[in-house]
């Protein structure tokens, strides 16, 4: 089995979140990056037990700059074989989708594993760019995984339920809570991430379609309306009259 | 301007966002459905109340494979002349948006929350609902697949014309073994109301008052992640950073904090109820309603008024 995980970083989840140049660039100031939840926990660690049950390698492919070599190195850490960076800015999901399509065109991928999404932009876009650039089929927000011969059979979100489904590889699959549990690198997965390989790679031109052009931050919260915890009635009411939600 | 909104109709039913989704494309252009499967064309004319002027639908073939929803989806953009494409960004529409993208070379704005601007820029949700951002699309055509639960279907009655539509989809890729959906429960991605419990319910065995609450407001329930990873409540209620985000148009929280990688799953909600012993909770500053109270005596007494207040109606 060829697995390829596509890793990403993102904010740490307790990061204060903030704009600056006019409001058109994340405040970078005193963030620390982490591997995309998704990608790490659920994605990685999925394709770690399959090459341990079943044989290959799990190799990982980020669309970054040297700044993205620490985040990949953790993902080694965690036990990814080798790992692939395309050395150009990430600007977009389709750019970025196009970049590793193109990587995995011709190299024998049986798996692509995504995370659903990433935390910072959440656009849970890059899976289906890629599965489509590539013609193969494409399971989302699987929550379950296993592979037999040439025949993968996951289970996915449905709204209100899970599905059963079945598919040929090679596959694209983007992998939601469910799939596997987080694993904390130990001192040996470090220091063995040090001396795996990060080959470099030259980006092909992958063009974006879309741009931000400006952030903002929700209106600040008016203060809690505090309800007297016997009456109960008084909420309803208010929920009724002036919230209209009931 | 064309406009092409992907419906869902399978099972003969039409989800409330697939309304939303056809209303927001009629504030873009002139509105053409596409949708397959086996639906009765007095329902698909129906969406004519939204906006549509006409529905095509490709009876060839049932189910949401992504690759054969992306080909009918583009053979019918390129009948309509469609620039702008329109899903819903639900489960269905996340899969399959993102595969037209590609194919028509058409950007996609995931997730929009507001209909475009002049400028033809976007607003979106981004950083997990901590924040919303403004996207332009640079290529000629555009997807746009829009947040559920973030803009009111507007029905003005009217009827839609419904046409057949060949596409030629092929074979599906993905083959569906068996569907779970437990009976009677309310989906959670789809709720307006929401009845959600943390770590302070203390153990699986007290959820009987979670459950009550929600059967008295016809509420899905949820939970935070520590609950769901120790077993007490399945997987799929999991909501947050890491979990399911939701925008019901009331959360009610009870025994939960309000850590930040909570919040994030949750801060689109239009009305937030918090329900906590600990006055210095987190949650109360991203709450509308507080009640500084033990969950064990205000979930019942809530679950009592509400009765009181459906009895009146
Ligand atoms: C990377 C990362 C991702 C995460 N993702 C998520 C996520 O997606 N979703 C999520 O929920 N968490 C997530 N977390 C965990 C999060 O940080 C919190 O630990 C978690 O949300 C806490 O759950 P809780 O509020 O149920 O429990 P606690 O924090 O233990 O809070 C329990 C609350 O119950 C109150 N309480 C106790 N007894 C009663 C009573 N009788 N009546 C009323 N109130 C009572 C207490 O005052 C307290 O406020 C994530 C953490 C990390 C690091």
């Amino acid at each position: 089995m060829k697995i390829l995980v596509c890793i990403s970083k993102s904010p740490d989840t307790t990061s204060k979140i903030a704009f600056t140049e006019g409001n058109t660039k994340f405040d970078e100031n005193g963030v620390q990056y982490i591997v995309n939840p998704y990608d790490e926990w659920y994605a990685l660690v999925r394709g770690l037990e399959l090459k341990e049950a079943l044989g290959g390698t799990v190799t990982t492919i980020t669309v970054g700059t040297a700044a993205d070599d620490a985040t990949i190195r953790k993902a080694l850490a965690i036990g990814a074989d080798n790992a692939v960076r395309v050395d150009a800015e990430a600007t977009d999901a389709y750019q970025v989708a196009s970049e590793i399509a193109a990587y995995a065109k011709d190299k024998g991928f049986d798996l692509v594993l995504t995370g659903k999404e990433t935390i910072n932009y959440n656009g849970s876009q890059v899976a289906g760019m890629i599965a489509e650039e590539l013609e193969l089929p494409f399971v989302s927000l699987a929550t379950k995984l296993n592979v037999e011969g040439t025949t993968a059979k996951l289970d996915k979100e449905i709204v209100g339920g899970v599905e059963t489904v079945e598919a040929q590889l090679p596959l694209v699959v983007s992998c939601a809570k469910g799939m596997a549990e987080q694993r904390i690198p130990n001192m040996r997965g470090i220091m063995a991430a040090r001396t795996k390989p990060l080959e470099v790679v030259t980006p092909v031109g992958g063009e974006a379609m879309t741009s931000f052009v400006s952030f903002d931050l929700p209106p600040a919260k008016s203060a809690v309306k505090l309800i007297d915890p016997e009456n109960m009635d008084e909420l309803v009411e208010l929920l009724h009259n002036e919230a209209k939600v009931l | 301007m064309s406009v092409l909104v992907y419906v869902n109709s399978n099972n003969g039913k039409i989800a409330k966002n697939a309304m939303e989704a056809v209303t927001y494309g009629k504030k873009i252009g002139n509105v053409t459905v596409v949708t397959n499967g086996g639906a009765d064309a007095g329902a698909l004319a129906e969406l004519g109340a939204y906006g549509a002027d006409k529905v095509l639908v490709d009876r060839a073939f049932e189910g949401t494979d992504p690759q054969q929803l992306t080909k009918l989806v583009v053979a019918a953009a390129e009948n309509v002349g469609a620039e702008t494409v329109i899903f819903s960004n639900d489960l269905v529409g996340k899969s399959v948006a993102s595969r037209v993208s590609a194919r028509m070379k058409a950007g996609l704005v995931a997730g929009a929350t507001g209909v475009p601007a002049e400028d033809g820029t976007v607003k979106v949700n981004v950083f997990s609902g901590k924040a919303f951002g403004f996207v332009k699309v640079n290529t000629a055509k555009r997807v746009i697949s829009l947040l559920p639960n973030s803009f009111q279907p507007e029905n003005n009655g009217g009827t839609a014309a419904v046409e057949e539509f060949t596409s030629n989809s092929g074979e599906a890729g993905i083959k569906v073994l068996e569907t779970k959906k437990p009976e009677g429960a309310i989906p959670l991605p789809e709720a307006e109301l929401v009845v959600s419990a943390g770590r302070g319910l203390k153990g699986p065995e007290n959820w009987g008052m979670v459950e009550e609450l929600a059967t008295e407001l016809g509420a899905a329930t949820a939970c935070s992640r520590p609950v769901a990873d120790i077993g007490w409540r399945p997987h799929h209620e999991h909501v947050g950073q890491t979990g399911v985000a939701i925008r019901p148009n009331l959360y009610i929280a009870a025994g939960i904090s309000g850590a930040i990688q909570h919040l994030a799953g949750v801060n689109g909600s239009k009305v937030i109820v918090v329900i906590n012993t600990d006055p210095e909770a987190p949650f109360f500053k991203a709450a509308d309603y507080g009640v500084v109270g033990d969950a064990f005596e205000v979930l019942p007494r809530l679950t009592e008024a509400v009765k009181k207040f459906n009895a009146s109606k």
